[in-house]
């Protein structure tokens, strides 16, 4: 089965995005989206794995050991803790789009003119 | 288009995309078997040239410190977004800010959680600092060390009320510390400009591997990466709670 | 890859699965952030402690943090 992190990525982007596009509450939008990132970082931790290899952290260990690839981690790293923040900016505009027009229903909102 | 159609033409061309998807990954080198020159590469120099043991620090901020810098931007951006956002409008006031719900009295903080907030708050910020301080030696660094400090604030307002924030702090000076940080990485990078060589380059000296005052320009670049998260998040729970807490409707 | 891995990686599926399905949002932040320590975790057995010490600290806090404060205000907001 070596293949299952490849499956499990498009598995998470899949479902993400069924929840993005039939949702009916802009905050279940938010939430499904952060499900689509997590697939990314599964993806790339899962590409960047190798068998026997252990953490690419040498404080305790020989510089001689076969470790996993750091270069996909570093670009996981910084992605989450952005990713939480752009999340945040999204609950503020929903915050105000409730605000001004009294629903979170992506249906009710499609077609409104007012601001 | 109606509901039920677009779950339907979701589910068919969702369904076309993943086997496509699918398909195509098989193409990717099998789990466990990655030939990455680059990787390997920096791993088994990152110790002995830069004097880092944790080679994931060493790409982010050493190696790839650019890319983080560009990243560092998207987190300030989006917390300065947040502040547009969520300022005060027309017709909305400040009102004192006290727990509130709608149709009912608040339950005073109970003591246990009281207790627990303040007891683990200091536990808390030290931990912070401590993995933002060897970010450079193990697991750790700016990014996470920089929201585990955020937490401790929020301990602090969990154990008491909206209030006891703004004895802590004011919001300009969170202002200034997210911006100190940001900028600090920045000049930081400067150094290297400034004495002749390039952007982010590690020109500081570089000390024994595995003590804390080494690798350089990483342990400044990681404090001043967590600085601005932390300042960053803790803007980011003042805004939403002043929104939530403080401002209200004035009656139509 | 080991038993551990295959057993996490499904689980991640279904904790995806099931943060899409829950549709309230108040416990849908939960089910978020048990999704969260279950992806920390994940990272973990693929040997990246620095991603999941990551994913622990936002799952865990700042993310429910920001959806806890919007739905407060929003609930707040419908009388």
């Amino acid at each position: 089965m070596t293949i299952l992190p490849y499956l499990v990525a498009v598995w998470l982007f899949v479902v993400g995005m069924y929840g993005i596009v039939t949702s009916r509450n802009l905050v279940h939008q938010i939430i499904s989206l952060s499900v689509v990132q997590a697939s990314t970082y599964v993806l790339l931790l899962a590409v960047g794995y190798r068998a026997g290899a252990t953490a690419p952290v040498f404080a305790d260990i020989s510089t001689t050991r076969p470790v996993v690839d750091p270069v996909v981690q570093a670009l996981s790293l910084t992605d989450v803790v952005v990713g939480a923040t752009v999340t945040a900016l999204l609950l503020a505009v929903a915050v105000q789009i409730h605000k001004r027009t009294g629903t979170l229903d992506p249906e009710a909102l499609l077609g409104r003119t007012d601001s | 288009m109606t509901p039920r159609v677009r779950r339907i033409v979701f589910l068919v061309a969702g369904g076309v995309f993943a086997v496509t998807l699918a398909w195509t990954f098989r193409a990717l080198p099998s789990f466990g078997h990655f030939n990455g020159a680059y990787g390997t590469a920096l791993s088994r120099v990152s110790v002995p040239e830069r004097h880092i043991t944790d080679a994931v620090t060493a790409v982010n901020f050493d190696y790839r410190g650019f890319d983080t810098l560009g990243e560092e931007f998207i987190f300030f951006a989006a917390v300065v977004g947040v502040a547009l956002i969520l300022r005060a409008q027309h017709g909305e006031r400040a009102e004192h800010s006290a727990d509130y719900a709608t149709g009912r009295a608040v339950p005073p903080t109970s003591d246990a959680v009281r207790v627990l907030g303040l007891g683990l708050t200091p536990p808390t910020v030290l931990f912070g600092l401590y993995i933002v301080a060897h970010g450079h030696l193990t697991p750790g660094g700016g990014f996470q060390g920089g929201v585990v400090l955020a937490t401790g604030v929020l301990l602090i307002y969990l154990a008491g009320e909206f209030d006891d924030l703004h004895g802590l702090y004011t919001e300009t000076a969170l202002e200034r510390s997210e911006a100190i940080g940001a900028g600090g990485f920045i000049a930081i990078g400067l150094l290297g400009i400034a004495i002749g060589s390039a952007l982010l380059d590690n020109v500081l000296p570089l000390g024994t591997t595995g003590s804390v005052f080494s690798a350089g320009i990483v342990p400044l670049i990681n404090a001043s990466v967590g600085l601005e998260i932390a300042a960053g998040l803790v803007l980011l729970l003042t805004m939403f709670l002043h929104q939530t807490i403080v401002l209200r409707e004035t009656s139509p | 890859m080991t038993a551990l891995q295959s057993v996490m990686l499904v689980f991640v599926a279904a904790g995806g699965s099931g943060v899409v399905i829950t549709r309230d949002p108040l416990r849908q932040a939960m089910v978020a952030s048990f999704f969260g320590i279950l992806l920390a975790i994940l990272f973990f057995t693929l040997q990246a402690p620095d991603v999941a010490l990551s994913e622990v600290v936002v799952g865990a806090v700042a993310l429910p943090l920001m959806i806890l404060v919007s739905l407060a205000k929003i609930r707040g907001g419908q009388k």
